[in-house]
């Protein structure tokens, strides 16, 4: 059932086209991350769903009532919508308690039990109720807006790069509570974020805004294996784009014969591996399919970039493939290795 | 232990204590913080004369002084006249001021630039404004009017500039949480502008305390004027030195009554980045009576002064403009005033460059000295120097060492305020690269830290010169016999009641003021990065 219906919404600033014609729609109790490039009008879209602008075209319908649009424009405070901002957004003036409950009427007589609940739930200490904002780490200020946020029990949350403030290791988790506490409540949740992997993790539906247009939309697996173009490709992770020549379901490129998916087109296109689906062994002079030599080993820890060469015999320039592998075992420079790929290669649209 | 080895010890332990705070090479310190710490004693010289005159006096004759109907009167027209003056100040600023910061008020550059103008016109001279339009105008109602008029940019300043500094995602997140833009302004923005509200109250009721022009034309009695009267009546008997003491307490009262209201808490945005810019609230047609509170409050502010001096200008045609009467008070007002500028620019600077180079315990006792001092009425300091120079030194009584000085002491904080932030803006690291480079400590600092400060040093001394410009009550009672500056020449033709031969004084201030005020302007704007 579509729970937030985005409909052709438009907005610009002067001559800037800040959103153009964005279409989305989004099931109830899910989870959707709008990932783009600064600048990709994703944070607009966001704040035009929570009230704070206005769209130029188009509308917006929560629960099959028009919020924005055709002559309807309800103000931000009588949306109901929560929204965690990259800082928290904390009242410096009041406690921690005080900001959590905020919204709460002030002589509710479940208001302290409600509080202690939510600070429960986003796994703030007690201790912590008596402190301000300033007094707590980024974390906790995070867990706070968070808490404060769902006192209303909102029907959908937005949350705007709310992690991006943080500390990578701190990230992870909070991004699992976040998650855990949103599908605990059943919220609808919206997240936006320049960070593809937090995006790919954290959804179950991902939106690709570029240049204030959806460049696509689906779930993190089928971005993230079919992107539709090289800009998206090498947004959402590493990618090893090859040009190649597609002949009745197989791509002829520098790597070989490659497998590719079906109902690909035909003809000259680029395809894109995931260095997941390249395996480097060691080779010896006249092994079966691609060989190259190992140029450059750039140690990384886990992961290393090796730069592999793979000399052509119809042309004098050599190419070069970066391939990411497993830190271990890897060859070093000047080994001959055999290139193996795995799984068919992705064709892209343009 | 005698005298001297008791000096070489208290030297000494200055000298440890400044290296262990510092424990780096590079300028002496130790020279700086003895020059600071002469200036904080001269500057505590007010408030040692109202103890060692209270002592002087003995406590009988004292108390009989100080309890008795007048004062009670006095400290009821005080206290009345801040009640009822600080409050609708407040009311009213931080209105014009979420007017002009967050509204689309039409012309609203046009109304925060009139907020602040009335600065340009010297207190004394609004009420010269007011009483030559409606001479019935008198007591607290009158004294309350003038005083809004004149004081409420000192609230307005400061309010707008924390307007502009707050962090709209505070208010998102309010109107998220189901606020609508009324409850928002009362439980976000209103609590966030506290302690400028605090400071701005502060300031205002300072100056209701010290002013003295204002009140007297206004025909209502306060410490000052009565201190006055009792000056220019009695001289300096203990009478007008203990309505002095009273008065230096009401200051007292008031800081402290400032500190615990301001409380501890912290208003600075939490978390990191920059804050978005705030939008502009659409008042639609509520901008009709936003727009007429603006006009009502500049026509009353800016066009009262401004109807009563052209009037009067009209009146007097050219024969008021006596270019050896009026052209000799500007030319007087001029050297006073730049040169007493320099004066309390340099005093200041020992104490500015420590308390950007060498911040401490130590150099925060000396700078409370400043502040507190400069937070005293001039009537106080004027009073505390003739009754030194008459008692202990006469060749220096009504001399312009003594005037100087005054100056200097009034006006410390203000040259402070511009010289620490352009001391600020030059990093240690210069002064070190040029030691690294050959220079002596000194001329390291007056070739890159002097030379980078040198803008705002210019800024400190015309604050102070423009001070002094319109400054009154110490003027009038230390100048030397024959000095006349532009407010006193002023204050004496109106006391006449001539007030048609007046106004090209009024005229001269108030051109005068004009280029303090837009710096003033542009100061609160570049505070916040605009």
């Amino acid at each position: 059932m579509t729970f937030l219906t985005i409909d052709a919404i438009g907005k610009s600033y002067g001559p800037t086209l800040a959103l153009d014609a964005i279409d989305m729609k989004i099931e109830a109790g899910g989870r959707t991350a709008i990932v783009g490039p600064s600048g990709s009008g994703k944070t607009t879209l966001l704040r035009i769903i929570a009230g704070f602008e206005t769209p130029d075209v188009g509308s917006l319908i929560l629960d099959g009532r028009a919020l924005a649009g055709k002559g309807v424009l309800v103000p931000a405070h009588k949306r109901g919508i929560g929204i965690v901002s990259q800082d928290g957004a904390l009242f410096p003036h009041l406690t921690v308690a005080d900001n959590i409950g905020f919204g709460l009427a002030k002589k509710a007589a479940d208001r302290d039990k409600r509080i202690a609940e939510l600070m429960e739930m986003v796994e703030l200490d007690g201790i912590m109720a008596a402190r301000r904002p300033h007094q707590l780490s980024g974390g906790q200020q995070q867990r706070v807006a968070l808490a404060r946020a769902l006192a209303l029990k909102p029907r959908l949350m937005l949350l705007d790069e709310p992690f991006s403030a943080l500390d990578t290791g701190l990230r992870d988790t909070m991004r699992r509570t976040v998650a855990r506490v949103l599908r605990a409540a059943g919220t609808t949740a919206i997240l936006v974020t320049h960070d593809q992997a937090e995006a790919l993790s954290f959804a179950d539906q991902v939106a690709v805004l570029r240049q204030g247009r959806l460049v696509q939309f689906g779930s993190p697996r089928a971005l993230y294996g079919k992107p539709r173009d090289r800009e998206t490709a090498t947004f959402l992770g590493e990618a090893i784009l090859l040009d190649a020549n597609i002949v009745s379901g197989r791509a002829d490129c520098v790597l070989g014969s490659l497998v590719v998916e079906p109902g690909s087109k035909k003809g000259r296109a680029t395809i894109m591996l995931r260095p997941e689906q390249i395996r480097l062994t060691t080779a010896t002079a006249g092994s079966e399919g691609p060989v190259g030599h190992v140029d450059d080993v750039e140690f990384g820890g886990g992961d290393c970039m090796v730069l592999v060469r793979i000399d052509r015999t119809d042309r004098a320039m050599p190419d070069f493939l970066s391939i990411k592998c497993v830190g271990f075992d890897i060859p070093g420079p000047g080994a001959l290795v055999r290139i193996s790929v795995h799984g068919p290669a992705h064709v892209l649209a343009d | 232990m005698s005298a001297t080895a008791f000096h070489v010890e208290s030297i000494s332990a200055l000298r440890r204590l400044v290296v262990a705070a510092r424990g780096r090479a590079g300028v002496p310190y130790l020279w700086v913080t003895i020059l600071a710490a002469l200036v904080s004693l001269l500057s505590l010289m007010p408030l040692g004369f109202i103890a060692w005159i209270t002592v002087q006096t003995g406590w009988e004759t004292a108390s009989k002084l100080i309890f008795r109907a007048r004062v009670g009167d006095l400290m009821i027209n005080t206290a009345l006249l801040e009640l009822c003056t600080i409050p609708l100040t407040i009311v009213l600023s931080v209105a014009l001021a979420w007017l002009t910061e967050r509204t689309d008020l039409p012309g609203v550059r046009l109304w925060a630039w009139l907020a602040v103008a009335p600065l340009a016109v010297p207190a004394f001279v609004h009420s010269y404004a007011w009483i030559s339009l409606f001479p019935g105008l008198h007591g607290l109602p009158g004294g309350v009017l003038v005083s809004v008029l004149a004081y409420f940019p000192f609230l307005y300043l400061p309010v707008a500039a924390q307007l502009r500094r707050l962090d709209p995602a505070i208010e998102d997140a309010a109107a998220s949480l189901g606020l609508n833009p009324w409850q928002v302004f009362f439980r976000t923005i209103l609590p966030q502008l506290r302690l400028a509200i605090c400071g701005g109250s502060l300031l205002v009721g300072l100056h209701l305390l010290a002013e003295y022009g204002l009140y007297v034309m206004i025909r209502f009695d306060t410490f000052s004027t009565a201190i006055v009267d009792q000056f220019q009546s009695a001289f300096n008997g203990p009478a007008a030195n203990m309505l002095a003491g009273v008065l230096v307490s009401c200051c007292l009262l008031l800081l402290g009554i400032e500190l615990i209201v301001r409380g501890g808490e912290r208003y600075a945005r939490v978390g990191s980045g920059a804050a978005r810019p705030a939008d502009r609230r659409r008042l639609g047609f509520m901008a009709v009576p936003a727009l007429a509170l603006n006009i009502v409050t500049m026509a009353l502010a800016i066009g009262v002064p401004f109807v009563t001096l052209t009037r009067w200008l009209y009146i007097g045609g050219a024969e008021i403009w006596r270019i050896d009467l009026v052209g000799s008070a500007f030319g007087q007002t001029i050297v006073l005033a730049v040169a007493g500028g320099v004066m309390a620019t340099i005093t200041a600077a020992p104490m500015a460059w420590l308390s950007v180079r060498a911040p401490g315990r130590l150099q925060r006792i000396f700078e409370a000295c400043h502040y507190y001092v400069g937070s005293l009425p001039g009537v106080v300091v004027a009073l505390a120097l003739v009754t030194i120079t008459v008692r202990l030194i006469l060749p220096l009584y009504q001399t312009f060492a003594t005037l100087f000085l005054a100056y200097v002491l009034l006006f410390l904080p203000r040259a402070m305020v511009g010289l620490r932030t352009s001391i600020a803006q030059a990093p240690v690291e210069l002064e070190r690269a040029a030691m690294a480079l050959g220079r002596t400590p000194f001329q390291a600092v007056r070739q890159t830290t002097m030379r980078l400060a040198a803008p705002g040093v210019a800024a400190s001394t015309a604050l102070v010169a423009l001070g002094i410009t319109n400054e009154l009550t110490a003027t009038l009672m230390l100048s030397p016999t024959g000095v006349e500056t532009l407010a006193t020449k002023f204050w004496s033709l109106t006391s006449e009641i001539d007030y048609v031969a007046a106004a090209p004084y009024a005229v001269m201030m108030v051109i005068l003021s004009l280029p303090l005020t837009f710096l003033l302007y542009i100061q609160s704007r570049r505070a916040v990065g605009q």
